[in-house]
């Protein structure tokens, strides 16, 4: 259990770090959203399901459905229709 | 950004003076940005605007390295109150607080609730969560300042472009249609599930919302606007929150009165472990949900697209 702790706090930070040196807008939300994953992994394993389920749902679920309608908006994420016109 | 570059330029060789402040600002952002060939290439012909883009961007450097040292101070300051906290996971330290203790051992005689959390948050803490779901509304209502469309000309033009960019929304997918159509019951009822077990299993008003939610805007994304529209508009979404706001606090003052005056409450607390325990939690926690549900709909269908 000790292990599976650490591999999954580690790959927390390692996504936080990675959120911010990302160029691309699209990858950022979704590195996001596996940091979001893990950590709702990680309130389980701290015995608080409650925060879990609120985690898996708001953070991995919810804010990056919200970010991603962000990006749409100011058109960083590239459209098949658009696409298609070029 | 390079559009914009390229009106700007247009507009400025046109000699229109006409370009009003607020596009002006805009636009001097996006340069500011830019590459600096450009924008040699266009101050050239105003040298009042020179000189306001010099100010303009010393401002910028200012500013930058203010919030950059703020920053800093903050994390510093947060890192100092650290150090000042009780060991994580350290038996000890939970002696201190005596209210954790109280909670923890009282929980289920004072408020019948099974589930210890949900007896805190929604009984002991109950106006802490009445403004949370305040606060849910309200940023509904300051999303909807920012974002709603004036019926004006150009607002005209900026719903024909909405639209278009909503008509675009049903996916002629049959992978996607069909999961959904199998899916989307069973996360509506799971957060039912959630909502209604608050007080006796993990989970709650605020998680069981948030997954009905998700589940509204999973349907809103594959089915599009005009299926989602026949259940759910602006209207119901004022109705229901309103209607779920006024019944949580009066609920709410009611226990409060009651209790404050030593009075018999007629709601018991039941007996604990079954669905209808708990006194007025079950409702509570209903109502917490449909809010949460509500406001997480409202704030996709809002960004997507600006209005309902």
């Amino acid at each position: 259990m000790e292990e599976l702790n650490i591999l999954l706090l580690l790959f927390i930070i390692a996504c936080a770090v990675s959120v911010s040196l990302t160029k691309n807008l699209l990858s950022a939300v979704i590195i996001f959203m596996a940091q979001s994953l893990a950590m709702s992994v990680v309130w389980i394993l701290l015995e608080s399901p409650d925060l879990a389920i609120t985690e898996a749902a708001v953070g991995a679920g919810v804010t990056s459905l919200l970010m991603f309608a962000a990006l749409k908006k100011i058109h960083r994420v590239r459209d098949e229709k658009h696409e298609k016109e070029k | 950004m390079k559009k914009r570059n390229e009106t700007l330029l247009k507009w400025l060789n046109e000699g229109s003076e006409t370009l009003d402040q607020e596009m002006m600002e805009s636009l001097e952002g996006d340069y500011l940005a830019g590459d600096e060939k450009q924008e040699t290439a266009v101050t050239k012909k105003d040298e009042s605007s020179r000189f306001h883009m010099i100010i303009r961007s010393a401002y910028i450097r200012i500013s930058t390295a203010f919030s950059v040292v703020l920053c800093i101070a903050l994390i510093a300051i947060l890192m100092y109150t650290v150090m000042d906290m009780p060991y994580f996971g350290n038996a000890d330290t939970l002696v201190e607080s005596e209210v954790s203790e109280f909670y923890i051992e009282h929980t289920l005689e004072h408020t019948g609730a099974v589930n210890v959390i949900s007896g805190i948050i929604l009984n002991f803490r109950g106006f802490d969560t009445l403004g949370e779901a305040h606060v849910l509304f309200i940023a509904v209502c300051s999303v909807m300042i920012l974002l709603h469309i004036h019926p004006t000309e150009h607002g005209a033009h900026l719903m024909a472009y909405e639209y278009d960019d909503a008509s675009e929304e049903p996916h002629d997918d049959d992978i996607l249609l069909t999961g959904v159509r199998v899916l989307f019951p069973l996360i509506v009822m799971f957060g039912i599930y959630i909502i209604l077990n608050g007080n006796l299993s993990p989970g709650g008003g605020f998680s069981g919302g948030a997954v009905i939610g998700a589940g509204l805007i999973l349907y809103l994304s594959v089915y599009g606007y005009i299926r989602t529209r026949r259940f759910f508009t602006m209207r119901t979404f004022r109705i229901l929150t309103t209607i779920a706001l006024i019944s949580y606090t009066c609920s709410k003052t009611f226990h409060f009165v009651t209790g404050a005056n030593d009075i018999k409450a007629m709601i018991g607390i039941g007996t604990p472990g079954t669905i209808f325990s708990g006194g007025l939690l079950l409702p509570l926690n209903i109502f917490v949900g449909l809010v949460v549900a509500c406001t997480m709909y409202a704030l996709f269908t809002m960004f997507r697209k600006g209005d309902f």
